[in-house]
């Protein structure tokens, strides 16, 4: 379980003014959901994510991780149980696809076949014939492929909790609605916990059990796609259903 | 021809030389400036120092120009050195004013010297080289010119060409038209053609040092500066205090060579070395076996010993300049084993200190990539490193290093710090932020992000740093040979104190192949570490 207690995120500009990134959010993401953070551009999500893994700092409020305050876990072994993947995948160019899988144990120690076995599995996992894609770097792959990857590495230490920040951002409608499918799949059979931020409704919808709408840094409504749907709580949420309304939405979700 | 300033100070290094100190076992170090003369003189002195003292003396010669000798001698690097009173006045002293009288000159150096330094003037050699206007024997016999101010009445029948630097200034041309009321129209001239125009008649009158070889080697008559227009440049041993007190010997030993060096001779001396090619230490002995200051004869001396009887005896030397200059590859021939080694000397001063400046300035490079206040810190500092001029940079050395290798490769070290420094601390923060993020996000300790991601992809910038300091360095240790380390600058600086090109080129040469070669086998490197993106 991921638990928000009343967060607040301000960053400061070039000119020392405050930003309010995120502001008073409360929200709680369920073990072993899939749980998707939606919202208009620039209204607090990435923000939102990266102080769970404590890549930024809560200006004010806490959250708990598994019960226990980021601010107090190490950091290390907090984010070695949170897997982390961006939007463009975030591999590192100078290492192999296999490098890149297996840096994280081969950083904790594993020995030599523990680590090849391990990546073998994650790529199966992920579709990708290891023997083919192994030895590649990372600009030999396509987008969808990279992003994979990226996948299999943030789930490389069996982490109990995933952070997902626009996996699917950068690649074209068919693959992305292909791996929707896959992923949908994918996320069931590993069972973890998992939040996910896009800014696409019908992602949000085909993948996650439940959905958070966020605007100007400030939750909106939480719940399933009928929650949103046929109880909207503002008529932002409406307008903002509408907006998609005859696009990805229908066909994603149906 | 004695001065006064020669005679005046005979008198009292008479009543000094008498308190002669039992001679005692030692060593001590002689320098020298990198130009023949001071070399001659240096080796003179040491030679003397060898015939009536039990010391035993090292010559450190070939130091570069008057500041770092004056620095060596104030650190202890050496002990003594052969200077000029004009060069004490206003390199030394920095005297603003001008000074014309040579006794004055002498005294006022030698007591400021003594006061402030501890530094002691013992008695000049008897000749100077100053600044002088020297003519064609042939023409100013014709003309009867022996003075400066015989000019005046013939000018118009002599063609007259200046070094471009000469014309311009007020303590040249300028300043002694108006002393002397000349008006000689001179044509501005490179002072090394001028004397291949002088030789030739396509001028007749030209300035000079009035001591330089090429004035026998092509017979020219220095004129008498009988208004004392030109500043005095006496030559003189200097000598630090302690060394004296220590060796109270040495004093007496160098009074035997006050006042026995004419300029003529020092031109002779001069030229033997520079025109004929004989050994500065042949030479040297020749004199002193000449003068019976040195017991028995010498047999490696002996053709020098000949040629300075002919050269004295029927002076100007005639067809002076018979001995041809060999041409640029057959120097290079001649001399190829001593280029090697100097290429050799030239590589280990630029890899050590490469090397070294890479030790310290990539960890510097990196530490400064998250913390603001060092980052200023260190690139302001190796900034303005950079902007000290490396001749002035290597003299700052000398009293902490010494003089020699350790020097001159703390000098190129501090000059490569900067580009290594900077381009490890580019190279680092120009890694993609979301990348360091993403190694962040995973688990990764800042450590291994430093290993595992930011080194590996900052490596092709930082690569691209250490060959720009190389290439700095091997420019810049071509200097190294002021201060005698040798590397390419040594036929570099020799050549531009002879005037003699080729020298130059066989230094500047192999110094410019070898910084493209550095340049573009570290290009190589470069692209073999750059990241597979
Ligand atoms: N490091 C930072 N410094 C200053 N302002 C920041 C910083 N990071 C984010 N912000 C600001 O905080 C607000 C929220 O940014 P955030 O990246 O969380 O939005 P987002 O919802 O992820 O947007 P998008 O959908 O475009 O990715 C924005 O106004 C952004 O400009
Ligand atoms: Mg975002």
């Amino acid at each position: 379980m991921i638990a928000f207690d009343d967060v607040h995120k301000h960053f400061h500009d070039p000119d020392g003014r405050e930003i309010v990134a995120v502001r008073g959010l409360d929200l709680v993401v369920r073990t072993g959901e899939t749980h998707c953070l939606i919202g208009t551009s620039g209204c607090g999500k990435t923000t939102t994510l990266r102080m769970v893994n404590r890549l930024d700092t809560p200006s004010r409020g806490r959250i708990l991780v598994g019960g226990q305050n980021v601010a107090d876990a190490d950091v290390f072994e907090l984010r070695r149980n949170i897997g982390y993947v961006i939007q463009s995948g975030g591999l590192f160019p100078h290492l192999t696809v296999a490098e890149n899988v297996g840096i994280m144990c081969a950083l904790e120690g594993w020995p030599r076949a523990r680590i090849d076995a391990r990546v073998s599995e994650l790529l199966d996992l992920v579709a990708l014939q290891p023997s083919e894609f192994g030895a590649r770097l990372p600009s030999e792959l396509s987008g969808g492929q990279q992003q994979r990857v990226g996948v299999a590495r943030a789930l490389a230490l069996d982490p109990d909790y995933v952070l997902m920040d626009e996996p699917f951002g950068a690649l074209d409608p068919i693959t992305r609605t292909q791996l929707h499918a896959e992923f949908g799949g994918l996320l069931e059979q590993v069972h973890k916990t998992v939040l996910l931020v896009t800014h696409d409704l019908g992602e949000a919808f085909s993948l996650g059990d439940r959905v958070t709408l966020m605007h100007r840094g400030e939750l909106v409504q939480t719940g399933t796609r009928d929650d949103l749907v046929s109880n909207p709580a503002t008529p932002f949420v409406s307008e903002f259903l509408a907006s998609f309304d005859g696009g990805t939405l229908d066909d994603a979700s149906r | 021809m004695m001065r006064v300033v020669d005679a005046a100070v005979l008198l009292t290094s008479m009543a000094i030389a008498s308190t002669d100190a039992t001679a005692q076992g030692g060593s001590i170090v002689v320098g020298a400036k990198n130009f023949t003369e001071s070399e001659i003189l240096a080796e003179l002195m040491a030679q003397v120092i060898e015939e009536y003292t039990d010391l035993t003396v090292e010559r450190r010669v070939n130091l570069g120009g008057t500041m770092i000798c004056w620095a060596a001698l104030r650190a202890g690097e050496i002990d003594l050195y052969p200077d000029y009173t004009g060069t004490g006045w206003a390199t030394i002293l920095k005297e603003p004013d001008k000074i014309t009288d040579p006794l004055r000159a002498f005294l006022h150096v030698r007591h400021r010297c003594l006061d402030e330094f501890d530094v002691h003037w013992l008695d000049p050699f008897g000749f100077e080289n100053t600044y002088a206007l020297v003519m064609r024997e042939a023409a100013a016999e014709e003309l009867g010119i022996r003075r400066i101010s015989d000019l005046a009445a013939h000018s118009g029948q002599f063609a007259t060409g200046f070094s471009i630097e000469f014309v311009d200034r007020a303590d040249g041309y300028k300043g002694l038209a108006r002393v002397y009321g000349l008006d000689l129209a001179p044509k501005a001239i490179e002072h090394g053609l001028a004397y291949e125009a002088i030789r030739t008649g396509a001028i007749d009158l030209m300035d000079a040092y009035s001591t330089d070889g090429k004035l026998l080697r092509y017979r020219l008559r220095v004129l008498d500066d009988d208004l004392d227009f030109f500043p005095p440049y006496d030559a003189a041993p200097i000598v630090r205090s302690d060394t004296l007190a220590a060796h109270p010997e040495i004093r007496s030993a160098l009074a035997k060579l006050a006042f026995r060096i004419s300029n003529e001779t020092s031109q002779a001396l001069n030229f033997l070395v520079e025109s004929r090619g004989l050994a500065v230490p042949d030479v040297s002995r020749a004199f002193l076996e000449r003068e019976e200051l040195v017991d028995g004869v010498r047999e490696s001396a002996a053709d020098a010993v000949q040629a300075l009887g002919e050269v004295l005896a029927n002076q100007p030397v005639p067809g002076g300049d018979r001995v041809g200059r060999p041409g640029l590859l057959e120097l290079a021939r001649e001399r190829a084993g001593q280029l090697l080694q100097r290429l050799l000397e030239h590589l280990g001063l630029t890899a050590a200190a490469v090397l070294l400046a890479s030790i310290v300035a990539v960890p510097l490079g990196i530490a400064i990539t998250t913390r603001s206040r060092l980052r200023r810190l260190a690139l302001g500092t190796a900034g303005i490193l950079q902007t000290i001029p490396s001749l002035a940079l290597l003299t700052f050395m000398i009293p902490f290093l010494g003089m020699g290798v350790k020097a001159a490769i703390a000098a190129l070290f501090l000059y490569a710090l900067l580009p290594i420094v900077r381009n490890t601390y580019t190279g680092i923060a120009e890694v993609d932020r979301d990348l360091v993020d993403a190694a962040r996000g995973i688990g990764m300790r800042p450590r291994q992000i430093l290993r595992r991601v930011q080194l590996p992809l900052a490596m092709r910038t930082i690569m691209a740093g250490i060959r720009t300091a190389t290439v700095i360095s091997i420019g810049i240790a071509t200097l190294a040979a002021f201060i005698g380390v040798g590397g390419l600058g040594q036929p570099i600086v020799q050549g531009l104190y002879q005037n003699d090109s080729h020298l130059i080129l066989l230094g500047a040469v192999p110094a410019a192949l070898l910084a493209i070669a550095a340049d573009v086998g570290l290009g190589r490197v470069e692209e073999l570490v750059q990241p597979r993106v």
